[in-house]
């Protein structure tokens, strides 16, 4: 069954932006796929809380797109949270609009896949910096997807971004043709 | 017919004014001619309904002692020193050219000198009353000529009291007159010293007493009896009342008080001034008219004409602006109420009949000026405002945007893309403000954008983006299809007024902005912080106005000819919108209850 899939693409500065521009361009014109730009939408980042809920309600992926910042989402895509996911729509009493849903991140980061590790620069293995995600996505009844993570956004060559761009790519026309890969969550699913 | 009762001719004044004024603005001459008609309408040689016209003009002579009063409430001592080239300059040389002009007319027309002279002073003097009354009504007053007529009508106040002295000189008043004239120069400078003592050191505190009292009647008392007591005092020296009145306005134009004084004095100024006005009309000897009516008008007719030529010459060098001249001549062309004070000083020199002779000239050139302005306003300055007098400017800069009017809208528009590093080109239709933009180092066109040669001169088949920021809803509108139909790559932007002409943009997708939408919004909000909103609880109240505002209008469009339809829908979007505002005023408060409940 192919799933339509919403992007949520949160980039303060698109303009200046190497790789995920070039992420973006790899996926955005294919079938199944909405993007939706929160920073040129809402400039002014007031949220429409009822026309976003009526446009995930229309999907059955959620995917944030973003550079990493501060280990977690540009602050537009965090308002989203905070605005959009209500408790009786999205979790509480009545709040099962986003139950059976699959929830997934493609994100960029500055430094390199080794910094993300114990005793690296970050610290921390990405999985770990992306557990309040997970907890987001299982506290509304949804399943986490493995995120798509290219590191190194600055320094990455041309040739690897094209080769990254296109395994993007691949990932996302799989998913919309319902190829699901294994669920990423540690914790089991609610029921 | 002496004996009519206060209420009697308070109902025949009041009717008078409230029937002839609102006839004559309907038909666009101007509320000073409608008052000045029902005068004669109902004067001595009207209706007789009025017997003895010379109590009611000296009562409502404090008319224009209220208006020069808020002429200088508008006016601090600062900008009044920035105006005193215009007043002692332009002011003086009118009234000398003026002097001069007549007296040389009158003896070469076989008048004797001392006729001519008196009569020259007479003339020199333009009325106050008329000529600001006329500007304010057209809200001409802050323009340069607007200013400029101020200053010498200003000036002119300051010499009738010379000019009062010269003629006590002339009828003999021998050296006796002239030591008493010493003692009582004195006093003038002795009490305007006071009154800015005063006005800087007393006034203020007493206006807080008597506002403090929190009774509306008692401040608007107390702002009369300032302003008329003010006035006796320099009546009481030999000063002009309007004078005094306008110099106690200016001590007061920098108060706290300053509005409150605007706003409880107007509605008496009106009034009087209306009052004044009729006056003038019933003291106008419609018998001289009758019998000589040639001399009466062929010398009032030649006057004002004369006054025209010789103000316009004189503004010239002072003003650049040929508008501002014209504005400033036609403005100050009558012969003003001081006259009938001069020539009444003049009564042991002249006759009689030449002293009536003059009044009713006087009389007939204030007849003449709310129509020569209508004339002016309506028919000629449209026409001198077109190619003619001055040809568009040629366009030497190819710029991606276009700023088509640069008023308060096109110059932060224009500002804001400058300082983002885009250059505009930048086209307004009205020349003074083109001069003054360039005076200031920014580089402006004279032109009009409703005009293809001109759009395209000025690059609009290159450029990437056209603002419309006219305040014209017509000319915008013209720009916008004109743009449209021949530069289909040109991206427009509107400045639109209101939602009617929103509407035809939205029909035409092109995108607009409602010139008030924002501010009014940004006002809202500062409503609901000094109300106790949380900050980005009023930011968020007033975004989703905004928000909802703008979706309506899109909806509202193809509804836009069908009113009923309009209005019922209309009525729907402002119920939900409602609602929404509640449910976020509501949401964002919690569980707490505002401050200010």
């Amino acid at each position: 069954m192919p799933l339509r899939i919403l992007v949520l693409y949160a980039h303060p500065a698109h303009d200046r932006s190497r790789a995920n521009r070039a992420l973006r361009a790899a996926i955005e014109h294919l079938e199944g796929v909405t993007l939706h730009d929160l920073y040129d939408v809402y400039p002014d980042f007031f949220i429409d809380v009822r026309r976003e809920q009526r446009l995930v309600e229309q999907h059955d992926v959620l995917l944030f797109q973003h550079p990493m910042y501060w280990y977690n989402v540009p602050a537009l895509l965090k308002e989203w949270q905070d605005t959009v996911l209500e408790p009786g729509w999205a979790y509480g009493e009545g709040g099962d609009k986003l139950r059976g849903k699959h929830f997934m991140q493609a994100l960029t980061t500055g430094g390199h896949a080794a910094s993300y590790r114990h005793g690296g620069h970050a610290h921390f293995e990405i999985a770990e910096l992306l557990r309040p995600f997970e907890q987001m996505a299982h506290y509304c009844g949804m399943r986490c997807l493995p995120p798509f993570v290219t590191h190194a956004a600055r320094l990455v060559d041309e040739r690897a971004l094209e080769a990254q761009a296109a395994a993007y790519r691949a990932r996302i026309v799989a998913l919309a043709a319902g190829e699901l890969p294994t669920p990423f969550d540690t914790i089991p699913p609610a029921e | 017919m002496n004996d009519h009762g206060f209420l009697e001719q308070a109902l025949v004044y009041l009717a008078a004014g409230v029937i002839a004024v609102p006839v004559f603005k309907r038909l666009g001459l101007g509320s000073v001619l409608g008052y000045l008609v029902a005068g004669v309408a109902i004067g001595p040689w009207g209706l007789r309904l009025i017997a003895e016209p010379g109590t009611v003009l000296q009562f409502a002579e404090f008319g224009v002692v209220l208006l020069l009063f808020l002429v200088g409430l508008e006016l601090n001592p600062a900008r009044l020193w920035a105006l005193r080239r215009p007043i002692f300059g332009l002011g003086s040389v009118q009234v000398l050219a003026t002097v001069a002009a007549v007296t040389a007319l009158g003896i070469a027309l076989g008048q004797p000198l001392v006729v001519s002279l008196v009569a020259g002073m007479g003339f020199a003097m333009s009325s106050t009353a008329i000529g600001l009354a006329t500007l304010a009504e057209k809200n001409l007053l802050p323009t340069p000529g607007g200013q400029a007529s101020f200053s010498v009508l200003l000036f002119q106040d300051l010499a009738v009291i010379p000019l009062v002295l010269l003629l006590a000189l002339m009828s003999g008043g021998g050296n006796g007159a002239a030591t008493f004239d010493w003692l009582s120069a004195a006093k003038a400078v002795a009490l305007i010293g006071l009154l800015v003592v005063a006005g800087r050191y007393f006034l203020r505190p007493l206006l807080r007493f008597v506002a403090n009292t929190e009774l509306r009647e008692v401040f608007v008392g107390f702002s009369l009896l300032l302003v008329l007591g003010i006035a006796a005092l320099m009546q009481a020296v030999g000063l002009s009342m309007a004078l005094g009145a306008f110099l106690a306005g200016v001590l007061l134009a920098d108060s706290e008080y300053r509005h409150e004084l605007e706003l409880d004095i107007e509605p008496f100024k009106g009034l009087l001034l209306g009052l004044f006005f009729i006056a003038v009309g019933m003291s106008v000897d419609l018998r001289l008219f009758l019998d000589e009516p040639l001399l009466v008008l062929g010398l009032a007719g030649g006057v004002v004409a004369l006054k025209v030529v010789l103000l316009y010459a004189v503004a010239r060098p002072f003003y650049c602006g040929r508008s501002d001249a014209r504005l400033f001549a036609l403005a100050l062309s009558q012969i003003g109420e001081f006259a009938f004070v001069l020539f009444g000083a003049a009564g042991q020199i002249l006759p009689r009949a030449t002293i009536d002779l003059l009044n009713a000239v006087v009389a007939a050139s204030m007849l003449s000026t709310p129509l020569l302005m209508f004339v002016y306003v309506r028919l000629v300055a449209p026409l001198l405002a077109h190619p003619g007098t001055r040809a568009a400017d040629i366009i030497s800069e190819a710029n991606p945007v276009i700023v088509a009017g640069f008023g308060r809208f096109g110059q932060i528009v224009s500002r804001v893309l400058g300082g983002a590093g885009i250059a505009t080109t930048v086209i307004d239709h009205d020349p003074n403000q083109v001069d003054l933009v360039r005076r200031f180092g920014t580089k402006a066109y004279y032109g009009d954008a409703t005009r293809l040669d001109l759009l395209r001169a000025a690059g609009a088949d290159k450029a990437a983006l056209m603002v419309v920021a006219v305040d014209d809803v017509e000319a915008a509108l013209a720009i916008t299809r004109l743009a449209r139909q021949n530069f289909p790559r040109l991206r427009l932007l509107v400045r639109a007024h209101g939602r009617t002409d929103a509407f035809e943009y939205v029909e035409m997708g092109v995108p607009a902005v409602r010139e008030t939408l924002g501010s009014a919004l940004d006002a809202a909000q500062v409503a609901l912080r000094e109300l106790g909103f949380h900050p980005h609880s009023a930011w968020r109240i007033a975004a989703q106005f905004r928000r909802r505002d703008e979706a309506m209008l899109a909806e509202h469009a193809p509804h836009r000819h069908d009113e009923k339809k309009l209005i019922a829908v209309s009525q729907q979007a402002r119920a939900d919108l409602n609602a929404l505002l509640r449910e976020e005023a509501a949401r964002l408060r919690g569980t707490e209850e505002p401050g200010w409940r």
